[in-house]
């Protein structure tokens, strides 16, 4: 019973406080269109309330509510996974190879070409199917969810997801998901509406409202369903969002439907008890599904370029094999039949048959394109896959990056394109959840033109502290002057602290950032943090306020934080203080904070609020009444809120609270007393982020009063399109002559770290874009409280008017919006342009639906154009698919890596458009998680996993194909070279066992140690010096330039090998007792003299040696001798050429050890040489740095090294020291007028 | 690079030193955890880092120019103390009548091959004098040749059927062919016999293969069977009472050369020539090397302890010395004349590129 009346009461409360909706007729005229398309092609969905059973068959039958994000099942996976493999250009030609090797063609074995291909697509393979399966245990968790489903006789059964079918019943209770699609038809309240959160659909956190329709609010019982039927007519499945078309049959009546009544899947019922739904669309057809986007494979740009190395590569390939094969085939025509002792005359082997010179080409020439397969080796797409392996481990395994408090570390979740996290120049990013931890903080207010709450903001103490030595310059020049009295107070305040900071510490550019973090203003930590409440000032707090100048006012202001909102109050078992609920989490920081200062907010029932009040005459606690005569709601349009209460007294009260401007424009003239202080502290409020909000009130006449009611009544009885009007024009009429109180500010608690993390990020050259579901003006609070935003940027709005938008909801003619988007760009352009040159910083902010024409490919250029000009742009109201399309076009126009940052469902999209997709993960809902291809537990992870990880990665990556490139072209050159010398008849030099085990053992390892464990800085230089990550995106190490480079060293060092080895042991004795080298000693030593080359260059290159790089490379030429000595000692018809090769043969010629010392030298030397003169003359940075950290300056040269790390940075606009250098060029611009 | 190990070593030791007090806290920190293991995850091994700066680079330069030239002045004055004396005498010893038609010549088998030549030593000779035999435009590293052989044959003989890889010499008349194979098949077979004045010359045909050769890879108990037997032109007739492993012209011929130019080893002389004998040769010049313009010389070689007469090593050993000292030298030039302050920031990239602070 208890439980009931509490029911009852709530249904009240909640009702009756939307004056505006729960009137608001159905606006037919609009709906007309639309009611005519049903039964057309794109509407003709037929649903069947609460008879699911009429589903089951034709031709109403419609997929069940399983939904499946897998790519494969158990069927297709083999056919599909294979065909994804073979896709790739390199697969496809070494399976080639593998084919041709089969007949007799090949010079080597057929196994020693296909095992490395099993291998390496296999192992592509199960990671597809591992991650496919983790795809897999996902949905099954989504789909085994459980709903109620009405069964029969208004009975509801447990049901999992994925048995809904359409036409089902469902009830959904409070913080439950909507299994799918649903028609809502009633809920706990008598109204049938219900609150929904849909932060996984837009990421906007306030709760949006869904009302039923009127016919099917008798529905709110389970025994009510015993015999409810209806019959829907709507649009087929779409992925719009915002739209919905359709009508219902019920009780002889039809009923349009708009998007108001339909619940979506993948949002959340929140301050409701239940609803009833019938389920419209299921699994696949629901629109959240259809607005997912297969999640595409990436590949990073490196391994893009790599593709294009390989085609050179190939071509170069084709090209020796082609004179290989027209030499054999000229070979054969002009002079094989003279080669008695080869007899080819007799059953040749059709390759080399002299009598068909044309057949013998080509089989030649197959066999050469395997002969020379060393150029382009399967190896390499193995080594790079483990080493990107092990480096994604190294990077989930890093300390530096794992959050303790949610336990979580970085996840690489696809190695694939770890590499292109040093190469990232866009990073897209969403707010809520990402930037933001989603909640409010009460951190400062202006009352009666005084501020409390801080009165320095982080900005001006790191800009005071940093301008310390030009203090005292200037501080003679300001002495005296009234009008900077302020900031010389600021002066003084910073030299005073950094003075203090200089002894303790001794330096204080180091300690910048953790010092600002220390000192936030309003200090918490002394009493237990109230959530939502970040605010201290010793003049309000403790009831402080009463001893003020001004008490009446003060208690308005207080009176309107506690009374103009749409709350309520909800019990808190163990606290005495009460938590709240409301539509906005503003309204719950400002309730919360009331409640501090004294003015709790304690219960609500239709139409009377009760108030705890401090009276500050006693100081004593007080209940108060106060009788809810109106309420304004706010809505975008209007951008306030206003209640009209009447006191215990009588007196009518209107408290009002909004937007600056929109309350700066009703003020009465006597209202104005504070406006110019409250102006100034807006500002203030606004540079930091904050949110702002104005109070204001008055007091209103019963008689005045009286006369308005009537006239809001009837505007609110009416029906039709001009309520709407009316209702405004009535609200305008009371709304005026306030008397203004003072303004209030909440902070969108920023995550942390994040702050900094842009700053670097920043400096490091990377551009950073917001992107966001919510409104323009949360979206600009982000921007300011994250640096992004700048009150001197000129700001450029791209926005649609009025009319526009109704145009573009009706999908009517678009020229001419979008000529005003057009004009819009071009204008903005043009200031641009003029401003760079002028140096002025500039920022865009685009709203949605002004996003939406200017993607349109028509005028997409200009819009990318503009948007990559400034400085940071701001993007919100836009939808999950806009966010995906706006990645894509950027990646796109700009050719950039860009890099997509979010945390909710809304994000995917974005995610899998971009070239790397991070999701945050710790927080609720893992769909961004799974999506991404790194996940994050914290925004400020991004900073290392970018600036460290990714320049590392991308370095070693770079490095490692270059060198892997280099060693197997200088070994298979030397392949060329001796078929010149054996009439290209494709002979290989080597052993078959030697040339399995090149790529094998004896070369992999090192290259291996090279793309896991090079540094070409340390960790810590690469945050000092944000420049290095530019060689990233500027692709230096990765050019063709390099290539080429590499390519022409190899050619350079397989001349080398060859020509000195042959030249040196032939055909001369080889030791003292005369014999003579063979064909076999040849090949051994030539071989050695390659192992000792590619590892004494990679020995080259590193610039990190651990003890693990000198195990690896010292050791492959170790083992290079030990598995010479025991093949060897295998039998001789195993060992063949090389028994007892290395202990009887060469091993004993001094010859042989002379001639691989001097073909060392002569192969490194030409690199030697080119780095010498390149790090001489045109050193690189990280070269520089090396030789710093290697002379050790950096320590006895502090001041240098700390003045480096400064001009490192690159120059921004956009981050927190911008702002900080922004306010002292500022300061000083004003020291300088002063001085005058 | 090698060669600044001394500068290395400072900076690996400081490495070493920061590495090992964070590690000590980390270790504190984190219990019995192996230390090694984490530095590995956290990527702070200890390492170290090895910079060319302009000493190390001159200093390496300089040294490995200064090892290089004596090492080639040794190997040079090696390959110049073996005396080598080549006598072509493929076209010599084809008689004036058939010069213009050789391959008839050598295909005649009526024709006796008799042929006699005259070598003056140059100089003193020291024993043992190594006999080469030198064919040129050979092609013994064809793949078809290099493929038709049988190992197995070689070491087990008919007890080893399968000679499929020794086609197109498989096998003759149905039976199989030892040693089978295009190689043993073309066999060389010119013989050359020494005289001295009127005294002959002792050859010492043994030991001149591999020993591992004899022992392992021909059998000792593998006879030729079904060689040669005349219907087929090729190479020299193995003496079938003889085992292969006691062949030792076939062992060496089937150790193919890895160039068309190549010598093999007939044999040794084991008395010393003085200088300005008169050494007499009686060639058999049976071996068909006309049809394809192949030259046959005869070579007589002593042996340093580097082998043959080779000045190419010595050569490059000292080109390349030189090259690394004058090298060392232009770095010097160049950094007296052009320095780099080492390390110095105002070669970083912001700085040159004017980027102001």
């Amino acid at each position: 019973m208890v439980k009931a009346s509490g029911k009852r009461k709530q249904r009240i409360k909640w009702s009756k406080l939307y004056t505006f909706s729960c009137l608001n007729p159905r606006t037919t005229d609009n709906d007309a269109p639309n009611q005519q398309l049903l039964g057309q092609p794109g509407f003709s969905r037929v649903v069947f309330c609460n008879q699911p059973e009429l589903h089951k068959i034709k031709p109403q039958k419609y997929p069940s509510n399983y939904v499946s994000t897998t790519k494969y099942n158990f069927m297709t996976f083999l056919p599909r996974a294979l065909f994804e493999q073979f896709r790739r250009v390199a697969n496809l030609y070494f399976l080639l190879g593998a084919a041709l090797s089969i007949p007799k063609l090949a010079p080597f074995s057929p196994a020693s070409m296909i095992t490395p291909l099993v291998f390496v697509v296999g192992i592509s393979m199960l990671k597809e199917a591992i991650e496919d399966w983790s795809r897999f245990l996902q949905d099954m968790d989504v789909n085994s969810r459980k709903v109620k489903v009405h069964s029969r006789n208004g009975s509801f059964v447990e049901k999992t997801w994925k048995e809904l079918s359409v036409g089902d019943v469902v009830k959904v209770n409070k913080n439950e998901n909507f299994p799918s699609d649903l028609l809502l038809l009633s809920s706990s309240y008598e109204d049938g509406v219900c609150y929904v959160e849909t932060m996984n659909l837009d990421g906007e956190t306030n709760l949006k409202l869904k009302r039923s329709l009127e016919a099917t609010l008798s529905l709110d019982d389970d025994v009510e369903y015993t015999k409810f039927q209806a019959t829907i007519h709507c649009e087929d499945p779409n992925p719009n969002l915002y739209s919905f078309v359709g009508n219902l049959e019920f009780n002889n009546g039809t009923y349009p439907l708009s998007p108001t009544q339909i619940l979506l899947r993948d949002s959340k019922l929140r301050n409701t008890e239940y609803v009833y739904g019938v389920v419209i669309f299921s699994g696949p057809d629901a629109k959240a599904v259809r607005n997912s986007t297969r999640s595409p494979s990436k590949r990073s740009r490196v391994e893009r370029r790599l593709d294009y190395l390989i085609y050179v590569l190939f071509l170069l390939l084709v090209m020796i094999s082609v004179v290989n094969s027209i030499g054999s085939a000229l070979v054969l025509k002009s002079e094989a039949a003279m080669w008695w002792y080869l007899r080819l005359q007799e059953n040749a082997d059709s390759p080399l048959n002299p009598s068909k010179p044309v057949t013998s080409f080509f089989l030649q020439f197959v066999r050469s394109l395997i002969l020379y397969g060393y150029l382009i080796p399967i190896s390499l797409y193995v080594s790079i896959e483990v080493v990107k392996v092990l480096q994604a481990m190294l990077i989930n395994k890093d300390m530096r990056m794992y959050d303790e408090l949610s336990g979580k570390a970085v996840e690489a979740r696809t190695s694939n394109i770890n590499e292109e996290l040093g190469q990232v120049e866009m990073i897209l990013s969403d707010k809520t959840g990402t930037l933001t931890c989603n909640q409010m903080e009460f951190r400062k207010c202006s009352i009666e033109g005084i501020s409390y709450g801080g009165e320095i903001n982080e900005v001006d103490l790191a800009a005071s502290r940093r301008m310390n030595v030009d203090v005292e310059r200037y501080r003679i020049s300001i002495d005296g002057s009234d009008s900077t009295g302020e900031s010389i107070e600021m002066f003084e305040y910073s030299v005073a602290e950094a003075d203090a900071k200089q002894a303790v510490l001794g330096c204080d550019h180091a300690i910048e950032n953790s010092d600002i973090e220390h000192r936030r203003i309003p200090a918490s930590g002394k009493e237990p943090n109230i959530k939502g409440f970040n605010f201290r000032d010793d003049r309000l707090m403790d009831k402080m306020w009463i001893h003020g100048s001004n008490v009446h006012d003060m208690i308005m202001f207080f009176r309107v934080m506690a009374l103009c909102h749409t709350g309520i109050p909800v019990e808190d078992g163990n606290s005495k203080r009460l938590k709240y609920e409301a539509e906005s989490p503003e309204e719950v920081t400002f309730l919360i904070a009331a409640q501090e200062f004294g003015f709790k907010f304690c219960q609500r029932t239709q139409s009377v609020m009760f108030l705890q009040e401090l009276e500050p005459s006693s100081g004593i606690e007080v209940k108060r009444e106060y009788k809810l005569l109106n309420l304004l709601e706010f809505n975008s349009a209007r951008k306030r809120m206003s209640v009209i209460v009447s006191n215990e007294a009588g007196e009518i009260f209107l408290f009002c609270k909004g937007a600056d401007n929109i309350i700066f424009d009703r003020l009465a003239d006597n209202g104005r007393i504070y406006q110019q202080a409250t102006t100034a502290h807006l500002s203030n409020y606004a540079e930091d982020g904050l949110r702002t909000m104005l109070f204001a009130y008055k007091k209103i006449e019963v008689v005045e009063y009286e006369s308005w009611n009537t006239l809001f009544t009837k505007a609110k009885a009416t029906v039709g399109t001009e309520r709407e009007e009316l209702l405004e024009h009535a609200s305008e009429m009371i709304e005026k002559y306030l008397f203004l109180l003072g303004a209030v500010a909440v902070e969108d608690k920023l995550q942390k770290g994040v702050p900094e993390c842009i700053d670097k990020l920043a400096q490091a050259g990377l551009k950073i874009w917001l992107l966001t579901g919510d409104k323009r003006e949360t979206a600009m609070n982000i921007g300011f409280a994250c640096s992004l935003l700048r009150h001197d940027m000129k700001q450029f709005h791209l926005v649609l008017s009025k009319e526009a938008e109704s145009i573009v909801c009706l999908c009517l003619a678009f020229q001419a919006v979008e000529e005003d988007i057009l004009s819009q760009i071009r204008n903005s352009y043009q200031e641009i342009v003029k401003g760079n040159k002028k140096d002025v910083p500039s920022a865009l902010i685009v709203d949605g639906k002004a996003m939406e024409v200017a993607l349109r490919s028509e005028i997409s250029n200009q819009f990318l154009q503009l948007a990559v000009m400034c400085d940071s742009v701001i993007c919100c109201r836009v939808s999950p698919k806009q966010k995906a399309l706006i990645a894509r076009l950027v990646k796109e126009y700009t050719g950039k890596t860009t890099l997509a940052i979010g945390d909710g469902a809304n994000d995917v999209g974005m995610i899998q458009e971009a070239d790397i997709g991070v999701g945050i993960s710790g927080m609720e809902g893992m769909q961004a998680v799974m999506a991404s291809d790194f996940s994050l537990p914290q925004f400020y992870f991004l900073e290392r996993l970018l600036i460290v990880h990714g320049h590392w990665c991308y370095k070693r990556i770079s490095k490692m194909i270059l060198y892997f490139m280099y060693k197997n072209v200088a070994f298979g050159l030397t392949l060329f070279y001796n078929e010149i010398y054996s009439n290209f008849s494709g002979d290989d030099l080597y052993d078959d066992w030697y040339m399995v085990l090149f790529n094998v053992l004896l070369t992999s390892l090192p290259v291996i140690a090279l793309g896991v464990l090079e540094q070409d800085v340390s960790a810590d230089v690469c945050l000092q010096f944000p420049a290095l990550y530019q060689q990233g995106q500027r692709n230096i190490c990765f050019s063709w330039k390099r290539i080429f480079g590499w390519i022409l060293n190899a050619t350079l060092s397989s001349v080398a090998i060859f020509t000195v080895t042959i030249y040196i042991f032939s055909p001369a004795a080889l030791r003292q007792d005369g014999k003579v080298a063979d064909l076999a000693h040849i090949g051994t030593i030539m071989y050695t003299c390659v192992i000792w080359t590619v590892n004494c260059q990679i020995a080259l290159i590193v610039t990190h040696f651990t003890w693990i790089t000198h195990v690896l490379i010292w050791g492959s030429i170790l083992c290079w001798y030990i598995f010479l000595v025991l093949y060897g000692m295998l039998p001789p018809e195993h060992s063949q050429g090389g028994f007892h090769i290395l202990i009887e043969a060469i091993g004993t010629a001094p010859m042989y050890w002379i001639v691989t010392f001097l073909v060392v030298v002569v192969t490194l030397l030409p690199y030697f040489i080119f780095s010498i003169i390149q790090r001489s003359f045109y050193p690189m940075d990280d070269q520089v740095i090396q030789e710093i950290k290697y002379g050790r300056t950096d320590v006895s040269n502090k001041p240098m090294w700390l003045r480096e790390q400064q001009n490192s940075r690159k120059r921004t606009q956009i981050g927190f020291s911008a702002r900080v250098d922004a306010k002292i060029r500022h300061l000083k611009e004003r020291l300088r007028r002063t001085k005058k | 690079m090698e060669g600044d190990g001394e500068s290395v070593s400072s900076s690996a030791s400081t490495a070493l030193v920061a590495a090992d007090v964070d590690a000590r806290s980390i270790l504190v920190l984190r219990g019995g955890r192996s230390k090694a293991m984490y530095q590995f995850t956290q990527q702070s091994l200890p390492a170290c880092k090895p910079v060319l700066t302009p000493t190390s680079v001159i200093s390496t330069l300089f040294l490995m120019g200064i090892f290089c030239i004596p090492i080639g002045l040794l190997s040079l004055h090696a390959s110049l103390s073996v005396v080598e004396i080549v006598e072509r005498y493929d076209s010599e010893c084809v008689p004036h009548q058939f010069r213009l038609n050789k391959v008839a010549y050598i295909k005649d088998s009526l024709i006796p091959k008799n042929c006699s030549r005259y070598l003056k030593v140059p100089k003193y000779m020291k024993a043992p004098i190594y006999i080469y035999y030198q064919l040129d435009n050979y092609y013994q590293n064809h793949r078809r040749y290099v493929k038709s052989r049988s190992d197995k044959q070689l070491r087990y003989g008919l007890q080893y059927n399968d000679t499929s890889s020794c086609i197109p010499e498989e096998s003759n008349d149905g039976l199989p062919i030892v040693p089978c194979g295009l190689i043993s098949w073309s066999l060389f077979n010119d013989t050359y016999s020494f005289f001295r004045g009127t005294d002959e010359l002792r050859i010492n045909r043994k030991n001149i293969a591999w020993k591992s050769d004899r022992d392992h890879k021909f059998g000792k108990h593998v006879f030729p069977f079904n060689f040669q037997n005349g219907t087929l032109i090729g190479g020299a007739m193995l003496d079938p009472n003889v085992p292969l492993s006691d062949q030792e012209d076939l062992i060496v011929w089937m150790r193919t050369a890895a160039l068309p130019s190549f010598r093999k080893l007939y044999g040794k002389i084991e008395e010393d020539l003085e200088a300005n004998d008169v050494i007499s040769i009686y060639f058999l010049n049976n071996y068909n090397t006309y049809s394809f313009g192949g030259r046959k010389k005869l070579v007589l070689s002593t042996a340093s302890w580097l082998g043959g007469r080779n000045n190419f090593l010595g050569m490059a050993y000292i080109a390349i010395g030189s090259c690394l000292i004058v090298l060392a030298l232009v770095f010097i030039l160049l950094h007296v004349k052009n320095p780099r302050p080492y390390g110095d920031a105002m070669y970083v990239s912001w700085n040159w590129k004017g980027i102001p602070n």
